[in-house]
C-alpha cells in the first residue's frame, strides 16, 4: 500500500506545487485547511521550503540550491539581502543574534523563519539573480555536489563544473524526474583529490581514464547507492561503467528512471536506491541500466584515481580546502573557515563586498560548511588576507574550529533530538582553550549530528557525535554517542560506534582524554584515522573517558520541548502565534 | 468520528488529527521482559515505526534503546494516549507503561527527512 507520502505526491506535486503555494501565500497561512497541511507541507518541500517544527507554527526554513556550491558573482549579497529582510522570527540566537544564512554540507543555503506571505517576493528576487529553490528539498534531484573550486582546480583532471550546469540544467523542472520514491543525490567530480564525496551520494561521478581506440580518455566512473541515514550507512557500490562527459546526462537520467521506476514507494526507510543496490547487487543495476535506460552501449569501468584521494581522508594535503590555494590560471581561491557553517547576514554582505574587490565576485561553498572566495591575484593576497572579517573567518583557524561541522538540530528542525549548533561551538571553542593536539596533527574533525538523518555526515569525521538521550543523577539529559575513526579517500570508513551516550557536558572532557590517549599511544606520525584502525572497540571505549569539566552546557534539558531553546520563557505554552499575513 | 493517526518527519513524530503530539527522545519507563533483561526497560524512543488505535487508546509501535543495557530493538504497542470526545489526551509517559505484544501490522513509517540538501 503506497505510504500518505505517496497519496499526497500522486494528487499534487512537482512544478504545479508552486501555484498553490503563491495561493497560499496570497490568502494567508490561515488558507492552508488544518486537515491538508501535513500534505502541503510535504509538498512545500519540493520548492525549498521545510515547516520548521513544533513551536514555530507558521515558519519555513528555505533551502537555497547552489548546483556545486557556485555563487556567481552578485549572488552571495543577494543571499545576504534576503537573509536581512527575511530571515528574522520571534527567537534570537545568543550566538549568532538575527538573520542569519546557513551554509550546508550538501553546497546549499539555508535561512529560517521565513513567513509563507513572503515567499513570492523573495523567489523573485532569487530567481531575478539566477538563483532557486526549486528541488532544494523533497523527492527528485538534490542539489549537485561535488569540488567547490570545479573548473578552476590544478588538480581538476576533467572539467566537472560544465558538466554539472548541464545535469542542472536538464534535471530541475524536468516533470519526467520531478517525482522520485526519495531523494536522489548526486555528486559531480573532477579532481583527483576526492573532495566531491562522491561515496556518500545516491550517484557518483568520479575522475577515471579509459583506453579508447589506443588512446587514454579522460571521462568518469560511475558508483551508486550511497548515504549515510537511518543507522544504514552505505558506500556508493561501483557498477562498472565509464561514461564520457558529454554521456553524463543520458547515464544520470537512466538512473534516475530506473530509481523512479524499482525504487520503494510503500516504505519509506526502505526507499533510498541504496537499499535497491543492496537488494539487486550492482550487476543487476548495470544490466537493467543497459537492457531498458540507455541506448548505447556502456564501457565498462575506466582506471580511476582514487589512490590520489585526500579529502576528508584524515591525513596528508588537502583534507579540506580551507587556506590558500593557486588556480589553475595562476589566481588563488582562498577557504575561509565558517565555525558549524553559520553567518550572519551582515557578515554575508561584507564578505560579497570583499570578493567583488578582491576577486572576482564569486563564492563558492564547499561539503564542510565553509565558503570560498576565487580569483584572488596573487599581489592582493596580502591585502585580502589582512581584512578584519577573516578574524572571525580565518583561513588558518584551530584544528577544533575548523573540523567542526553540525546540522540544525532542535533549534529549528522536527528530527533533531538534541541541540547541535550552538553546543558544536562551545565545544570547539573548549577544546581549542583546553586541548593540544600532537605538533604535527593539524586536522582534526568532530561532526555533530542531532538524530540517525546524519546531516553533519558524523560517520565519515574522526569523532563523530549523534544526538541521543540518557539519565544524569536521574534526571533525564541530553547526551552523545561517540563514533571514531571515519573518512573518505581510497578505502572509505564509517566511524565505529565505541561509547554511548554520553551526558552532552562530559563529551568535551571525553574528547580531552581521547586527545591525551592519542597522544601517548600513537606511533611516531600516526594520523587519528590509523591509531583508531589498529585499536579494538574496547580499548577505543577506554579512551575515549567522560568527564566534567569546567566546561558549562545550559542546553542539557530536554530543547526538544522547547518551542525555541534560547527563549528566556521556553516552555510550548509560551510558543509564539503564527506571523500575521502582512 | 474519523481519527487522524500519522507518523511524520521521518519517524520523528506521531501526529495525531494534524497535530504533532509525542516526539521522539522521551524516555519511557517500559515493563516489558521481551524488550531486554532489565526489570523495567528505561527506553530512548528513536524511531516510531507503526501506530494503531485499540478502543480508544492510541498505541504506537517503537524502535528504540535501553539506556540501562544498550539493548536496541523494538517494541510491542506501546499506548500513548487516549482519544476522548475527538481530542488527543496524554497517557503519563512518564510512568511505568505496558506494551502488548506486536501484532501483525503493516510497517507504516511515513513522510521525509530534512537535511541539507
Amino acid at each position: 500500500m503506497p505510504t500518505d507520502v505517496e497519496n499526497w505526491k500522486s494528487e499534487v506535486y512537482g512544478n504545479e506545487i508552486r501555484e498553490h503555494l503563491f495561493r497560499f501565500a496570497e490568502e494567508g497561512y490561515d488558507a492552508i485547511p488544518d486537515d491538508e497541511r501535513d500534505a502541503w507541507f510535504e509538498r512545500f518541500k519540493w520548492w525549498g521550503l521545510y515547516h520548521q517544527r513544533n513551536g514555530q507554527e507558521g515558519y519555513f526554513m528555505m533551502r537555497i540550491g547552489t548546483p556545486n556550491g557556485v555563487l556567481e558573482p552578485g549572488q552571495l549579497r543577494v543571499v545576504g539581502e534576503i537573509a536581512n529582510e527575511y530571515a528574522t522570527g520571534p527567537g534570537t540566537n545568543p550566538i549568532f543574534g538575527d538573520a542569519y544564512a546557513d551554509f550546508t554540507t550538501r553546497q546549499s543555503i539555508q535561512l529560517h523563519w521565513i513567513e509563507l506571505s513572503d515567499v513570492p517576493a523573495i523567489f523573485e528576487k532569487l530567481e531575478a539573480n539566477g538563483l532557486s529553490t526549486q528541488q532544494a528539498c523533497g523527492d527528485s534531484w538534490r542539489n549537485i555536489v561535488g569540488n567547490p573550486v570545479a573548473g578552476k582546480d590544478g588538480q581538476e583532471v576533467v572539467d566537472a563544473w560544465s558538466v554539472i550546469r548541464e545535469l542542472n540544467e536538464t534535471f530541475k523542472g524536468d516533470d519526467d524526474h520531478s517525482n522520485l520514491p526519495r531523494k536522489w543525490k548526486v555528486s559531480v567530480t573532477g579532481s583527483a583529490d576526492g573532495s566531491g564525496q562522491g561515496d556518500i551520494n545516491d550517484l557518483a561521478f568520479e575522475p577515471a581514464y579509459k583506453e579508447i581506440d589506443g588512446e587514454d580518455v579522460v571521462g568518469f566512473n560511475v558508483r551508486v547507492g550511497g548515504g549515510l541515514a537511518r543507522n544504514e550507512p552505505r558506500f556508493a557500490r561501483d557498477i562498472d561503467v565509464w561514461v564520457r562527459p558529454e554521456n553524463v546526462p543520458a547515464v544520470a537520467g537512466g538512473l534516475s528512471a530506473l530509481f523512479r521506476d524499482n525504487g520503494d514507494r510503500e516504505d519509506r526507510y526502505n526507499a533510498r536506491i541504496k537499499f535497491l543496490v543492496d537488494e539487486w547487487g550492482a550487476e543487476q543495476v548495470r544490466e537493467t541500466l543497459q537492457e531498458e535506460y540507455v541506448d548505447f552501449e556502456l564501457h565498462t569501468a575506466g582506471r580511476d584515481v582514487r589512490e590520489e584521494y585526500t579529502y576528508n581522508t584524515g591525513e596528508g594535503e588537502r583534507n579540506d580546502l580551507v587556506g590558500v590555494h593557486e588556480q589553475r590560471d595562476g589566481k588563488y581561491f582562498v577557504g575561509l573557515n565558517v565555525l558549524v557553517g553559520r553567518m550572519g547576514a551582515a557578515d554575508v554582505l561584507d564578505l560579497a563586498d570583499l570578493a567583488d574587490e578582491y576577486g572576482s565576485g564569486e563564492v563558492r561553498l564547499s561539503q564542510r560548511q565553509n565558503v570560498i572566495v576565487t580569483d584572488v591575484p596573487e599581489a592582493d593576497l596580502d591585502d585580502f588576507l589582512a581584512e578584519p572579517l577573516f578574524e572571525r573567518y580565518s583561513p588558518e583557524p584551530s584544528p577544533f574550529m575548523r573540523g567542526s561541522v553540525a546540522c540544525t538540530g532542535t533549534e529549528f528542525c522536527s528530527l533533531s533530538i538534541v541541540e547541535t549548533k550552538n553546543r558544536q561551538v562551545r565545544f570547539a571553542r573548549w577544546l581549542k582553550e583546553n586541548v593540544d593536539l600532537p605538533d604535527d596533527v593539524e586536522e582534526f574533525h568532530i561532526h555533530l549530528s542531532g538524530c540517525t538523518a546524519s546531516c553533519a555526515q558524523p560517520q565519515i569525521a574522526d569523532v563523530s557525535l549523534r544526538g541521543m538521550k540518557t539519565r544524569k543523577n536521574g534526571e533525564a539529559v541530553e547526551a552523545l554517542d561517540v563514533g571514531l575513526g571515519g573518512g573518505l579517500g581510497e578505502e572509505p570508513q564509517f566511524a565505529r560506534w565505541v561509547t554511548q551516550r554520553v551526558p552532552a557536558d562530559e563529551v568535551p572532557g571525553a574528547i580531552a582524554n581521547l586527545i591525551d590517549s592519542f597522544a601517548a599511544e600513537r606511533d611516531d606520525g600516526e594520523s587519528f584515522r590509523a591509531f583508531v584502525d589498529r585499536h579494538e572497540d574496547a580499548e577505543l571505549d577506554a579512551f575515549v573517558e567522560p568527564e566534567e569539566t569546567d566546561y558549562e552546557d545550559p542546553m542539557l534539558h530536554n530543547t526538544k520541548m522547547t518551542w525555541y531553546p534560547y527563549a528566556g520563557e521556553d516552555g510550548m505554552d509560551a510558543a509564539p502565534p503564527t506571523p500575521a499575513d502582512d | 468520528m474519523t481519527t487522524r493517526l500519522r507518523i511524520l518527519d521521518d519517524g520523528a513524530w506521531l501526529s495525531v488529527d494534524d497535530t504533532r503530539q509525542v516526539s521522539v527522545s522521551e524516555l519511557w519507563r517500559l515493563d516489558a521482559p521481551g524488550f531486554c533483561g532489565c526489570d523495567l526497560s528505561d527506553l530512548v524512543v528513536e524511531n516510531f515505526l507503526e501506530v494503531g488505535i485499540d478502543g480508544r487508546t492510541v498505541e504506537v509501535r517503537v524502535y528504540g534503546q535501553c539506556i540501562a543495557c544498550g539493548t536496541k530493538a523494538t517494541t510491542g504497542w506501546v499506548p500513548v494516549g487516549r482519544v476522548v470526545d475527538g481530542a488527543f489526551e496524554d497517557i503519563d509517559r512518564e510512568s511505568v507503561l505496558r506494551p502488548r505484544s506486536p501484532k501483525s501490522g503493516q510497517h507504516s513509517p511515513d513522510s521525509g527527512s530534512t537535511g541539507q540538501g
